[in-house]
């Protein structure tokens, strides 16, 4: 490896406006733009564009693609209909998390076979691509009637997301993209091209992503900036990406999530499903909902303006007790938010700690997730 | 854009020089440059009147939304004025670094810190190659 990183199709379309560049998981990503909190304004109240073209697209075909997905899924795959999309862990047999993921199930529509062409698509972090993939294929047999194609590379994703995000991609996709509902995807044409939409995002708004090929991804977001411009529709970097998501509390890896923490103890209890099945880390999280010890995520609010940031010390009653796992300046609720594990006798709401914040200790306050919910 | 009447650091801080009741007094604060290069400022910090600050050293930090940074003094002395409400009003910093957004004013010990600050030209150069 020469240490160069990898680019998206849009890279340079974000240099050529301003995006300051960093590396991101291996890949050159912009930052911002502009500010930060503009970016972060005009989502919630128009239309935010995200690149995530760095994020995994993994492409499983096969008759045995659902059973096998659903023996390495925290949530069923088996019995996922048709359209329908599912945010998943991939866990270890420890219950530690590897990965969340969405996991889609679409009709290709190119293909005309007995079997109708359906096909999963699972989508993983940029930073875990290479170990899922390797997961995968370390856990597939000869035997089993599953092709596996890391579609990342070809392919481009952009993440729409605001009020006016479906009415400025709307016009550019064929298919009735209002009227997908939360959590469905589709293929249609974007642009006139072939490519996958979904009700999907990672900012607490409504929207959608789109997949289309590396080579039009410049023409789609150059269009839907277009299309959403009169409402006030923006770029938005990673910055704004990760005060969005903070505010809706999701997690993110590598923050919230690793292989250290299983799903129960993360609140994400809803996206497994122990019933009736069988998958790796089953035992493990049947015994984590169980567990009245370990720590679990809260969210935390403090007062003043000095944010609580990552590994900052969580202390009880002056004493350490944790650290926090990703903490901001919330730009909507003009507070300092953060999340961190902590032990259950220290996550009912309205407990008071505190967080060493590079030498003074200020006050937090655990308070109910998500911090923001969407009001439309 | 960087007045030169001011000597500044290469961490982009500046520095008017004055006389004020028989000693020499370094009013300081951050750059056009700086405010440019941070964004989203929240937060500030600043020391207490009576502190004492050497050059190089921390005497503040300034917040964005991503991340925080130190505000190094370019001199050695002790701070007989702060500006301290300016964390209130970041937003406006931006418009008037120079002047109004004056940070401390720190009564010198030491002139010897002051050949080592950077004139407006040379400064321009350091941002030029940076940005």
């Amino acid at each position: 490896m020469t240490g160069t990183l990898l680019r998206t199709p849009l890279c340079d379309w974000h240099s050529a406006h301003g995006g300051r560049m960093v590396d991101f998981a291996g890949w050159s990503m912009p930052v911002q733009y502009g500010s930060i909190v503009a970016e972060h304004q005009a989502t919630r109240t128009a239309a935010g564009l995200f690149d995530v073209s760095h994020m995994g697209r993994l492409r499983l075909d096969g008759g045995g693609a659902a059973a096998f997905l659903d023996r390495l899924l925290t949530r069923k795959v088996i019995g996922q209909g048709p359209g329908k999309i599912r945010y998943s862990l991939v866990c270890k047999e420890s219950g530690g998390i590897l990965d969340d993921v969405l996991v889609y199930h679409l009709q290709d529509s190119h293909v005309r076979e007995q079997r109708g062409g359906l096909y999963h698509l699972v989508v993983v972090n940029a930073s875990n691509r290479a170990k899922i993939v390797g997961w995968l294929k370390s856990h597939l047999q000869s035997s089993d009637d599953v092709q596996l194609a890391d579609r990342t590379l070809e392919t481009a994703m952009i993440a729409v997301q605001g009020p006016a995000a479906l009415r400025s991609v709307e016009p550019l996709v064929g298919a009735d993209i209002g009227g997908l509902g939360y959590y469905t995807g589709t293929e249609t044409t974007i642009c006139g091209q072939p490519g996958i939409a979904s009700r999907t995002g990672y900012t607490g708004e409504d929207g959608c992503e789109l997949i289309v090929p590396a080579a039009v991804a410049v023409e789609v977001w150059e269009k839907v900036l277009a299309q959403g411009k009169a409402a006030g529709a923006m770029a938005a970097g990673l910055g704004a990406r990760d005060t969005l998501r903070l505010e809706a509390a999701m997690p993110l890896y590598g923050h919230e999530l690793n292989e250290q923490i299983n799903p129960i103890q993360a609140g994400l209890s809803f996206a497994v499903s122990l019933e009736g099945r069988e998958f790796v880390g089953r035992a493990a999280l049947l015994a984590a909902m169980q567990n009245q010890e370990q720590p679990v995520r809260v969210g935390l609010e403090l007062a003043g303006r000095r944010a609580a940031r990552e590994h900052y010390p969580v202390l009880a009653s002056g004493k350490p007790i944790s650290e926090i796992a990703s903490g901001t300046f919330s730009p909507t609720l003009q507070k300092p938010i953060a999340m961190a594990y902590v032990p259950p006798r220290f996550a009912e709401l309205g407990t008071e700690l505190s967080v060493d914040i590079r030498g003074t200790v200020e006050p937090a306050r655990v308070v109910k997730l998500p911090f923001y919910t969407r009001a439309h | 854009m960087n007045p030169k009447d001011l000597l500044y650091a290469e961490t982009h801080e500046w520095v008017r020089v004055s006389q004020e009741g028989g000693r020499k007094v370094a009013t300081v604060g951050i750059t056009g440059f700086a405010i440019e290069q941070l964004t989203d400022l929240v937060h500030m910090v600043l020391p207490k009147v009576g502190a004492h600050v050497s050059a190089g050293g921390p005497f503040g930090e300034v917040e964005s939304v991503k991340a925080v940074s130190d505000l190094y003094s370019p001199v050695d002395g002790e701070v007989i004025a702060v500006h301290s409400d300016l964390t209130s009003k970041l937003e406006s910093l931006g418009g008037d670094p120079y002047n109004d957004g004056w940070m401390i004013k720190v009564a010198l010990s030491d002139e010897a810190s002051l050949k080592k600050l950077m004139d407006a030209a040379a400064y321009e150069k350091q941002c030029a190659a940076e940005g």
